[in-house]
């Protein structure tokens, strides 16, 4: 894939992920997700904040993203699956996620707002869970992480469908998701 | 300028933000958000510190401990939120949620134990799975990525059974 046309010379790209970084966090905050009520009272299904969040920036990013991709200014980036990674790794998480109740970013934000139980137990555990993935990962590779591999692919290639038609159908079930939750007023 | 010193914006406002601002990642910097792959980098950073043979693991090979963009990123989140806290004058130095203290009391190591043990699986996951609620569940979601859906599937599964597991526990 070539190289997007916008793409900032390497000299200012650190400056501004920062920035970017800095305007995530200022959003998870005002967002409330970066508070362990929120997002326990997502997983207990009670909030659905998160939800919300997750859902209208997916809707946005990728109705942005689709215009940028018709004018040739970007290139994606889908991350390589299979049912051993993605499943299997994915409850992994989820079940960590439930007992620590912040995400890696909202950890990150929740350490900006004064939660010492996301920097002290979370950010703690989470670096040893990398590590310990460090160690295994040369194990898992050839046994785990090849179980049903389907790779790269995307929700278009994999049904056979035009980008724009699937575009327009997740672009529906997200709106129709949305303001089901609104019409009960979650 | 009001709605800078709101204590909470609307979800849906934060969320379109954030879409915007995944597109402007993709445009200056052709790279989707992410931030567990900095952890990662992180942890083998520490374990080159404490004097580990990092390099020679296969792991670090793929991620070696370096700073990178994403490094830098992360680094970020927390001085926004404490920009958008002090704003609002809701940051305050808090040990024990208070949701966990209305369920499990004010006990300090019984949390930190709980989280670090979250934490251990989130960390695991995270890098089992190859992203985490960021890189997989908006930035892999928002590309259609397969890989993307299910991993998301799988941690809101996984954090509804255990968060229920948990508060079942409470007795509340």
């Amino acid at each position: 894939m070539k190289t997007p046309p916008l793409l900032l010379p390497e000299a200012y790209r650190k400056p501004l992920a920062l920035l970017l970084g800095i305007v995530f966090g200022f959003l998870l905050q005002k967002g409330g997700v970066t508070r362990y009520e929120v997002i326990m009272g997502q997983l207990l299904l009670v909030d659905f904040t998160v939800l919300k969040v997750m859902l209208s920036a997916v809707l946005a990013g990728m109705l942005g993203i689709s215009v940028l991709l018709h004018f040739g200014l970007v290139a994606l980036h889908p991350k390589h699956g299979s049912l051993g990674s993605s499943v299997i790794g994915g409850l992994l998480f989820g079940l960590g996620f439930g007992l620590l109740g912040y995400c890696p970013g909202t950890a990150a934000g929740a350490i900006g707002q004064g939660s010492l139980d996301a920097l002290f137990g979370g950010v703690a555990g989470i670096l040893l869970g990398t590590c310990c993935y460090s160690r295994i990962y040369h194990k898992i590779e050839p046994k785990v992480l090849r179980i049903g591999t389907f790779g790269d692919i995307t929700l278009p290639e994999l049904l056979h469908a035009p980008r724009w038609k699937v575009v327009a159908t997740v672009a529906m079930l997200i709106g129709a998701i949305l303001s089901a939750l609104s019409r009960r007023g979650l | 300028m009001e709605w800078l010193f709101l204590p909470r914006w609307p979800a849906m406002v934060v969320g379109v933000s954030i879409g915007l601002l995944e597109c402007l990642a993709f445009l200056l910097l052709d790279k989707p958000i992410g931030c567990s792959t900095a952890f990662a980098r992180t942890g083998g950073m520490i374990e080159r510190a404490l004097g580990r043979p990092v390099m020679e693991k296969p792991y670090y090979k793929l991620f070696p401990p370096v700073v990178d963009w994403e490094w830098v990123f992360v680094a970020g989140i927390p001085l926004g939120a404490f920009l958008a806290a002090s704003l609002s004058g809701e940051f305050r130095l808090e040990w024990v949620p208070p949701l966990w203290q209305q369920a499990f009391g004010p006990g300090l190591p019984l949390r930190l134990a709980v989280a670090a043990a979250g934490g251990f699986l989130v960390g695991l996951g995270a890098r089992w799975a190859g992203g985490c609620t960021s890189g997989h569940g908006i930035s892999g979601s928002l590309q259609l990525a397969v890989s993307s859906w299910l991993a998301s599937a799988a941690f809101f599964a996984g954090g509804i059974l255990s968060a229920r597991l948990l508060f079942s526990l409470s007795g509340g």
